[in-house]
C-alpha cells in the first residue's frame, strides 16, 4: 500500500509540476489578431521582423464572431497566450483599468516614438485610455472605418442613367447623403440586370455580436446622435434618445425595409461583401478592410467597382473600426514585444503594411503625396478616417453594445415597439450599467 | 473439502473463504479499500459538480463581473428581484416554453407513429428505419448550418419547394428573418433532427410489448382500435414519457442549433432562455446576474423534472 501511495503521490507532483501550456521557445512572440484578409498581410509582413531580430512569430487568429469572446476572456483568465494583441477599440477602456495591456507611455518616450506621427483620430480611437489624455495603451495598428462600395459599371449605364435623372432629377451617381442612398437602393431593388434580379444596398444587420450597431451608429451620428452631454459625462438623456437620433433610427428602418436582399436579417461583415460579390445588390456598406479583397475580385472588382465615404445629414461621421497593437501585461516576452512595435512604427515597415494591404495610420503613409493615387480606394479611406467617431470604450462597453444590439435589432428587423421607444430602453439600460459601475 | 464423506465441514467452509481483502493489503480495512476506489470518483465529482454550484450560488448574490478587477460586493437578493422584474427575461422563458413545448408535443406524436409503423415488419424496413436515423447522427453545428441555407430565401430549398406548392413568390417571406416564422423555422429544425430519437424510444416500448397479450386480445375478439387504446398505448406510455423527459431537459437548454439557425432573431424573437444566459455571461460580463439566472433555471428545470419523475413512476407501477 505504501507503494501505491508513493506511485500516486510522485504522480500528483509530475503533474502539478509539468506545465499546462508547452513553453514558448526563448526568442518567440505570439501576436493575436482577428481572423481575417490584413491579418494574412501581417503574415508577410513579420517575416521581416524575423529576418532582422532572429524572433520567430506566431500568430493565433480568432474569426470575428468569436474574436471578443476568445481573447477578452484570454485577457481577463490572465492568460499567457498572447505576448502582442491587436485588439478592438472599444477594448481600450477595459483593459487599460483592468491592467490587461502595459502602459507605453515610457517606452515611447524612451524609443522616441511620438503619437503626432499617427491620424489623430486613431491615436484617440486606438491608443488612449481616458480618452483625450496622453496616456498610450496601444500604437495604432490597423486603421479601419464603415464606408461603402458601389457597382460603377451598373451607375454608368446610360439606361440606367437615363432613367434614374428622369425619376429623380440628378445623375446617378455616387451618394453624398443618405437620402440619395436611399434613392438609389429604391431604383436598383428588384430591378433586372442582365437577366439577374438585383437589390439596393447590403446593410449590417448582425444580431449575434455586434453587427446592426456599428450600422445603425453610422447614420444616427448623421442626424445628430450623441452618446453623451459633451459638457457632462454620462448625462445621456436626450442626446441618446433625442428627437434627432429617433429620426436617424427610423431612417436606418426604411432603408432595410426599402432596399436590401431578401433574407438579409443577420448580416455582418462577411454576408454583406459576400452580397456584393455575388452581383446581388448595388451597393453594400462595410468596413475598409474589404475594399482591396473586393477590387480584386474578378467579377465585381477593377473598373466595375467604386467607393465612397459614409453618406452625409444634417452632420457627417462614420463609424470607427481598426484596432491598436498592444503588449499584454502578463506576457514572459516582453522584451521582444517591443522590440517588434519598435520595429512596427518604422516609416518604411508601414510603407509595406499598406502596400501589402494592412491599413497603416502612420502620417509618412497617409500623407505622402502619392497615397491617394497609390490604390484606388486610398483617397475614400483618407476622407472617411476624417471623420470617424466611435462607439463607448468604457471598460463595461461590452453590456454597452448588447443593449444597443437588442434594442436597435427588436426595433429595425423584429418591427417591435418605435424608434422612440427603442431609443428609451438603450438609455434605460446604459444608464443601469453606468449606475451599477458608480459612474453615475 | 472432504471427499469421502460428500459433506463440507466448517473448517474447510472457512479455508475456501476468501482472505479479506483488508488482510492482503495490509493497514486497511475493507471499509477503507472502498473508499479507496470510490474516493477520486466522489472528488471529480465534488470539485466539477457540487463546488461550481455551490460557487455560482455564491456569485449569485454578488454583484461579480469576470472582465473587470475590482471588489466584489454582496447585493443581497438584487439579482433575482431584477431578473424576475425583468420583462426582457420572461419574453425568453416564453420563447422557450414556445420551442420546447411544440417540439416535444409534435416530436412525441410523429416519432411514435413512426415507430408503430417501423414495428410492423415490412419489406425494407431496416433500410428505412437507418434513413431516418440519420439526422439525429449528425452535429447540430452541421444541422444548423445546413438549415440555414435550405431556409435561404433567394437559393433555398425550402423557400422553393414552398413556393412550387403554392405558388406564392420565394423570395416572399424569411423563415429565419421574420418574427412570425422564426420560431417556427427551429421547431421545424429540432423535430427534423431529434424525431428520430423519441421513434428509437417509442420504438423499444412497442418491441417490449409481449405478443401473447396481442393474442389473448385477438382471442377476445378486441379491434385493432381496441387493441392500440388498452395494449399498445398504456404499456408503452412509461418509454414515451421518458421520451418526453429527455427531450424537454434537453430542448430548456437548448443554445448550438438557434445559435447557429438565428442567434436569438429576428430581435429577441427566438432567443431562448440559454441565449439570453450565454450573453448575461460571456457577452455582457455580468457574472453575478447571470449566476442568479442560471440557479432559476436550475432550480426549475430540476424542480419540474422531479416532479415529472415521480408522475412517470406512478405510469409505471400501474
Amino acid at each position: 500500500m505504501k507503494r501505491l501511495l508513493a506511485i500516486a503521490g510522485a504522480v500528483a507532483a509530475a503533474m502539478s509540476l509539468t506545465p499546462m501550456h508547452e513553453a514558448k521557445a526563448e526568442g518567440s512572440l505570439t501576436l493575436c489578431w482577428a481572423a481575417w484578409d490584413p491579418a494574412n498581410a501581417l503574415v508577410e509582413l513579420s517575416k521581416d521582423f524575423t529576418a532582422e531580430s532572429g524572433v520567430q512569430m506566431k500568430f493565433e487568429f480568432v474569426p470575428w464572431t468569436s474574436y471578443a469572446d476568445r481573447f477578452l476572456n484570454e485577457l481577463n483568465s490572465k492568460g499567457k497566450l498572447c505576448d502582442l494583441i491587436i485588439g478592438d477599440s472599444q477594448w481600450i477602456g477595459g483593459a487599460a483599468e483592468n491592467g490587461h495591456y502595459v502602459k507605453l507611455n515610457d517606452f515611447f518616450e524612451k524609443e522616441h516614438i511620438s503619437m503626432d506621427d499617427f491620424l489623430p483620430a486613431t491615436v484617440v480611437g486606438y491608443s488612449e485610455w481616458p480618452k483625450n489624455t496622453p496616456n498610450y495603451w496601444a500604437l495604432p495598428a490597423m486603421g479601419d472605418v464603415v464606408g461603402w462600395t458601389y457597382r460603377k459599371d451598373w451607375f454608368s449605364r446610360p439606361e440606367l442613367q437615363q432613367e434614374f435623372k428622369a425619376k429623380y432629377g440628378w445623375d446617378l451617381d455616387a451618394p453624398k447623403t443618405y437620402d440619395q442612398l436611399k434613392q438609389i437602393g429604391e431604383f436598383f431593388q428588384g430591378r433586372k440586370i442582365d437577366g439577374k434580379t438585383v437589390y439596393g444596398a447590403s446593410i449590417y444587420t448582425e444580431r449575434g455580436s455586434e453587427g446592426i450597431t456599428m450600422g445603425v451608429t453610422n447614420v444616427l451620428y448623421d442626424w445628430g446622435f450623441e452618446y453623451q452631454n459633451p459638457d457632462k459625462p454620462y448625462d445621456m438623456k436626450g442626446f441618446v434618445n433625442s428627437p434627432d437620433a429617433v429620426a436617424g433610427l427610423e431612417f436606418y428602418k426604411s432603408l432595410y425595409k426599402c432596399c436590401t436582399p431578401p433574407g438579409a436579417s443577420n448580416v455582418y461583415m462577411g454576408e454583406s461583401a459576400d452580397a456584393f460579390k455575388s452581383g446581388q445588390v448595388a451597393m453594400h456598406m462595410n468596413f475598409a478592410f474589404t475594399w482591396p479583397g473586393l477590387y480584386k475580385d474578378e467579377n465585381v472588382g477593377g473598373d466595375k467597382i467604386g467607393f465612397f465615404a459614409n453618406p452625409a445629414e444634417k452632420k457627417h461621421f462614420a463609424q470607427l473600426g481598426g484596432q491598436g497593437i498592444s503588449v499584454v501585461a502578463y506576457s514572459d516576452h516582453k522584451d521582444d514585444a517591443f522590440k517588434y512595435i519598435k520595429w512596427f512604427v518604422k516609416p518604411e515597415v508601414q510603407a509595406k503594411w499598406w502596400k501589402l494591404g494592412g491599413f497603416s495610420c502612420a502620417k509618412s503613409v497617409l500623407n505622402d503625396p502619392g497615397f491617394t493615387k497609390s490604390a484606388p480606394y486610398a483617397q475614400t479611406f483618407l476622407d472617411s478616417m476624417s471623420i470617424v467617431k466611435d462607439f463607448w470604450a468604457e471598460p463595461s462597453y461590452a453590456q454597452l453594445l448588447q443593449a444597443m444590439q437588442k434594442r436597435v435589432h427588436d426595433y429595425v428587423v423584429a418591427d417591435k415597439g418605435t424608434a422612440q421607444e427603442a431609443l428609451d430602453s438603450l438609455l434605460k439600460d446604459w444608464t443601469e450599467v453606468f449606475e451599477d459601475n458608480g459612474k453615475i | 473439502m472432504n471427499e469421502h464423506s460428500g459433506t463440507i465441514s466448517i473448517a474447510d467452509k472457512a479455508a475456501a473463504t476468501p482472505r479479506p481483502v483488508a488482510v492482503r493489503v495490509r493497514g486497511l480495512s475493507d471499509k477503507g479499500i472502498a473508499w479507496l476506489f470510490v474516493g477520486p470518483t466522489i472528488v471529480l465529482l465534488l470539485a466539477i459538480n457540487i463546488f461550481p454550484l455551490i460557487w455560482t450560488i455564491y456569485l449569485s448574490f454578488t454583484n461579480y463581473a469576470a472582465n473587470r478587477s475590482g471588489e466584489v460586493k454582496n447585493v443581497g437578493t438584487r439579482n433575482y428581484e431584477r431578473i424576475l422584474n425583468d420583462a426582457d427575461i420572461w419574453a425568453a422563458m416564453q420563447a422557450t416554453a414556445h420551442f420546447v413545448i411544440w417540439t416535444i408535443a409534435i416530436e412525441t406524436v410523429l416519432g411514435f407513429a413512426l415507430a408503430y409503423l417501423i414495428d410492423k415488419k415490412f419489406r425494407g424496413h431496416g433500410f428505412w428505419t437507418t434513413l431516418l436515423l440519420l439526422p439525429m447522427m449528425l452535429s447540430p453545428a452541421v444541422v444548423g448550418n445546413f438549415w440555414k441555407f435550405l431556409y435561404e430565401p433567394q437559393i433555398g430549398l425550402f423557400n422553393y419547394a414552398i413556393s412550387y406548392l403554392t405558388g406564392i413568390d420565394r423570395t416572399s417571406f424569411q423563415m429565419l428573418g421574420e418574427v412570425s416564422l422564426a420560431p417556427w423555422a427551429i421547431v421545424i429544425v429540432d423535430v427534423w433532427m431529434w424525431t428520430p430519437y423519441v421513434m428509437l424510444i417509442c420504438l423499444a416500448g412497442l418491441r417490449s410489448i409481449p405478443d401473447y397479450i396481442y393474442e389473448a386480445a385477438e382471442v377476445d375478439r378486441a379491434s385493432p382500435w381496441r387493441q392500440f387504446v388498452s395494449i399498445t398505448l398504456p404499456m408503452s406510455m412509461p418509454f414515451i414519457m421518458l421520451a418526453v423527459l429527455f427531450r424537454g431537459i434537453e430542448n430548456f437548454k437548448m443554445f448550438d442549433l438557434i445559435n447557429l439557425l438565428t442567434s436569438g432573431g429576428p430581435g429577441s424573437t427566438t432567443e431562448v432562455a440559454s441565449i439570453t444566459l450565454k450573453r448575461a455571461a460571456f457577452e455582457s460580463w455580468r457574472t453575478g446576474y447571470s449566476s442568479a439566472f442560471a440557479i432559476i433555471l436550475f432550480v426549475a428545470v430540476f424542480g419540474l423534472a422531479n416532479i415529472y419523475v415521480k408522475a412517470l413512476n406512478k405510469v409505471k407501477q400501474r
